[in-house]
């Protein structure tokens, strides 16, 4: 089974009751990786270090959190004025959240940009889902714990949405709530919840890289590994090149907890949660906004609407199965995507297409930040419309006709083409 | 497996550029060690005492309102502290008994300051029950003091164990007095 | 359950309304803070300064309820000094040792100690409500964390006021006209003006240093451990960058055979 034979006595006799050594250098010095990655590659293991990062300071939080609608607030603020250091875990868990979304997006993007969900790596490609989703969630039962006003305003916008379901919506949203509106047990619950969650995320990861490792990593050419001339070990390459990679994120990271802590977060969420009070514009964490969008394209007259309106839907649960569509519909595109080529570094056309639906997805995000009115309201539409477009038209489309430019044989013959031009 | 490829850190291009490698292996590995240590750092120390326990770290406590004979109680870092305005016949029976087969041995006067005021940390010495003795009409004991009614330990008008399992004398707490009517405990 | 949903969606659809009055209170003007930028800190005398209006205009109706007593040491008072000062303020005091909570037909108060937070200047919310003609004085504490360009914001309102409203604006009795209030109609009468305080270290009274002066200590109030935090700030990313520049040294060094 292993590889390797350890000379070290000790490691041996570890090694064959449990071989947690062998283990390591299976996937590390032994694990061949292409070895032409570039740096939109780093962004898996910068989402591990966020995850960490995550878990150690929530942990160190949740000493001092108390989840009582009389004490939460007052609990992390004294977290900030009087816990030694409490400022600066609560600032890197505030931010690390942000971090974490900003590069899983781009680690998703990625994805999208050079085919890493295609065949053999679909179920790779449903676990990152997965996680992305269990993010989701976690993030936002998070984000109530502070019980500001964004907390809890956030929360029963949020929830009220499941009243959306025919039938069974409104027991639904009471089960959720533990009551007749936001409150006490509502927040108790979602403390547990979140705790909970980032070890469901952490037992996910292990499967992500465990089918990572099935299947090994694709590359900017999409062509597979074939032979020992495409590939190098990750270690001791891809450690440090990852470790270059944490150093970066880290600075940048950092510049946000130490000089700018607040940006992306939202005022209101400094002022105690008063459910008499509704703030004047409610709006989630950045992360979200795009979905907020989606939610909201969805009123009685808007013209996506209107096949909804056909099948007896509300406005209302259209905006929450377009919603939670956005996302489903990313499950199915393996099979979507038919193109005979994976990476977009030869198809040309598909690299126009991901590019507006990249600008469209920002578009989306500056919509769910400002208020429904004027003409972000129809920009909010048409966005939504191009959203599923590009998934479910555009990208079946572009696999069938496109006429995509020749790919090479192997990573080694390109790696040493390009040498080759060079030097030329 | 490509050998050649396994380990270049390893392999050498020359002296020369093997030394310079592991130098900088070695540095980078060392700024990398002493950055996590620092970054450990804050969280270890939030786990210390906060900025609003420390506040509470010390008690004052006003002496003026206490009669001679009487005891009061008061809260300092979570446990019961006793001060008592000990009468003369309670300082003479406890000097009288410096002499005596002590549990602890210690003197009555490396317990007091002014020896009229009696300051100690009211929890049993034995497993941590509040002992009685601080209103009139609670039991003292046999030697006039305090009385442990868990498991019967008794201490004298010194506070020192004399009878029961308790093991040591009622613990003295650190104070100071900040004028004749007012004493700072911790 | 129908109430509450409606009332949301009516609260998503109302945001429009009131972001039209929200959206006609022009942007303030960004101010020079000390506390601004990479090495931003806080100037101990304008904080003191600033805790003398709190002290003397804005705490007869504005808590301060996340902040300490003990906390002043940061602005340059000693243990001693704050020990008087919270000695100024009463608390209830609590039931004494026969559970009497009244003495004398009173509720029984003793005086505040450094350990305690700042004892706020209503028993309750209706007290302050009923003492202010039906408004709620905000607490300060968190007040220029809680506003989008906090310190520029609380500083344009202090200063922001119009004697007479603009043409076709009609102000109620009781209210007063501010260019940067959401509305333009606040409860809160002027606060400052040149001669609010008498300053002690012998700066200039006017109205533009005694409203920086207050939003300064406003933001230490908010903001305690800034200057720590960005100190700190310069201290790591100096350390992180050296640690990543070696990260790609040794990086540059193992690829050189594969380049």
């Amino acid at each position: 089974m292993s590889d390797v034979t350890w000379k070290n006595p000790v490691i041996k006799w570890v090694d064959s009751r449990l071989p947690v050594f062998s283990m390591l250098h299976h996937s590390t010095a032994g694990y061949p990786t292409p070895k032409n990655l570039n740096y939109w590659w780093n962004f898996g293991s910068l989402a591990l270090t966020v995850l960490v990062i995550m878990i150690l300071t929530g942990i160190f939080l949740v000493m001092n959190y108390v989840p009582h609608t009389s004490m939460a607030f007052d609990s992390v603020e004294r977290i900030m004025r009087d816990v030694n250091y409490g400022w600066l875990i609560r600032y890197l868990h505030m931010n690390g959240a942000s971090m974490f979304f900003i590069v899983v997006y781009i680690h998703m993007f990625r994805a999208l940009y050079y085919g890493s969900y295609r065949a053999p790596r679909e179920i790779l490609w449903f676990v990152g889902l997965a996680i992305y989703l269990a993010m989701m969630a976690t993030g936002f039962l998070g984000y109530v714990l502070p019980w500001g006003q964004m907390s809890f305003w956030g929360a029963t916008v949020i929830t009220n949405l499941f009243s959306a379901i025919p039938l069974i919506g409104d027991p639904i949203v009471t089960w959720l709530w533990g009551g007749y509106s936001v409150d006490n047990p509502t927040l108790n619950r979602f403390f547990s919840l979140h705790y909970l969650l980032p070890f469901v995320i952490a037992a996910l990861v292990g499967v992500h890289l465990w089918a990572l490792h099935v299947v090994k990593s694709s590359n900017p050419l999409g062509v597979e590994m074939k032979t020992e001339s495409d590939s190098i070990p990750f270690h001791p390459y891809y450690t440090i090149k990852d470790l270059y990679g944490v150093g970066l994120f880290m600075i940048f990271f950092l510049a946000f907890v130490f000089w700018a802590p607040d940006f992306l977060g939202h005022p209101d969420n400094y002022i105690e949660a008063n459910p008499m009070v509704t703030p004047p514009h409610i709006v989630p964490e950045w992360y979200y906004l795009p979905f907020y969008a989606i939610l909201r394209a969805f009123t009685a007259d808007a013209f996506i609407y209107q096949p909804f309106s056909l099948l007896f839907i509300t406005p209302k649960l259209a905006g929450v199965i377009a919603m939670f569509g956005a996302i489903i519909i990313l499950f199915f595109l393996p099979w979507l995507d038919r193109s005979k080529v994976r990476s977009a570094k030869f198809r040309p056309l598909y690299q126009g297409f991901f590019w507006i639906f990249v600008i469209d997805c920002f578009v989306l995000g500056y919509v769910g930040a400002k208020p429904a009115e004027g003409v972000l309201v129809v920009v909010g539409q048409w966005a939504t419309l191009y959203y599923f477009a590009h998934i479910l038209v555009f990208i079946p489309l572009l696999g069938m006709f496109e006429k995509t430019k020749p790919v090479p044989d192997s990573i080694a013959s390109a790696v040493t083409k390009a040498a080759k031009t060079e030097e030329a | 497996m490509a050998e050649t490829a396994a380990n270049p850190a390893a392999e050498s291009v020359g002296e020369d550029g093997e030394t310079r490698r592991d130098f900088l292996l070695l540095a980078t590995s060392a700024v990398g060690v002493v950055g996590t240590g620092l970054a450990v750092w804050p969280f270890v120390d939030s786990m210390n005492p906060s900025a609003d326990v420390l506040a509470l770290a010390s008690t004052e406590v006003d002496l003026s309102a206490i009669e001679e004979g009487q005891s009061i109680t008061v809260t300092w870092r979570g446990k019961p502290v006793f001060v008592r305005y000990r009468t003369e016949a309670e300082i003479a029976e406890a000097k009288k008994d410096d002499g005596a087969a002590l549990i602890e041995v210690q003197k009555d006067a490396d317990r007091v300051q002014k020896e009229q005021w009696l300051v100690m940390v009211g929890v049993c010495t034995h497993l941590g029950c509040i002992p009685l003795g601080q209103k009139a009409t609670d039991p003292k004991g046999e030697y006039g003091g305090w009385f442990c009614p868990c498991h019967g330990s008794h201490y004298d008008t010194s506070g020192r164990i004399r009878k029961g399992p308790a093991p040591k004398n009622l613990e003295v707490p650190p104070y100071t007095f900040i004028d004749d009517a007012t004493i700072k405990i911790g | 359950m129908r109430k509450i949903v409606l009332s949301a969606l009516a609260a998503l659809t109302l945001t429009a309304g009131a972001a039209q009055a929200a959206g006609n209170a022009p942007k303030p003007e960004a101010q020079d803070w000390t506390f601004n930028g990479l090495f931003g800190n806080y100037d101990e005398a304008q904080l003191k300064r600033g805790f003398q209006i709190y002290r003397e205009v804005c705490g007869g109706c504005h808590s301060l309820r996340l902040v300490a007593y003990r906390n002043l040491e940061a602005i340059g008072f000693t243990k001693d000094e704050i020990k008087e000062i919270a000695a100024e303020y009463e608390l209830p005091a609590g039931p004494n040792e026969d559970g009497e909570i009244l003495e004398d037909g009173e509720l029984r108060m003793r005086s505040a100690k450094p350990f305690d937070k700042f004892v706020p200047p209503f028993a309750n919310e209706m007290a302050a409500k009923a003492g202010n003609g039906g408004a709620l004085p905000p607490d300060l504490s968190l007040m220029n964390k809680s506003r989008v360009s906090g310190p520029d914001y609380v500083y344009a309102l202090l200063t922001g006021y119009l004697e007479e409203a603009p043409e076709g604006v009609e102000i109620p009795d009781g209210m007063y006209y501010n260019k940067y209030f959401p509305g333009h109609q606040i409860s809160m009468a002027p606060p400052l003006d040149a001669e609010t305080v008498e300053y002690e270290d012998g700066t200039e009274p006017t109205l533009e240093n005694h409203a920086k002066d207050i939003v300064a200590f406003m933001n230490w109030a908010a903001a305690p451990e800034l200057e720590e935090r960005k100190s700190l700030g310069i201290k790591v990313m100096l350390f992180l960058i050296l640690l990543t520049a070696m990260f790609y040294a040794l990086k540059k060094r193992i690829w050189a055979d594969v380049h």
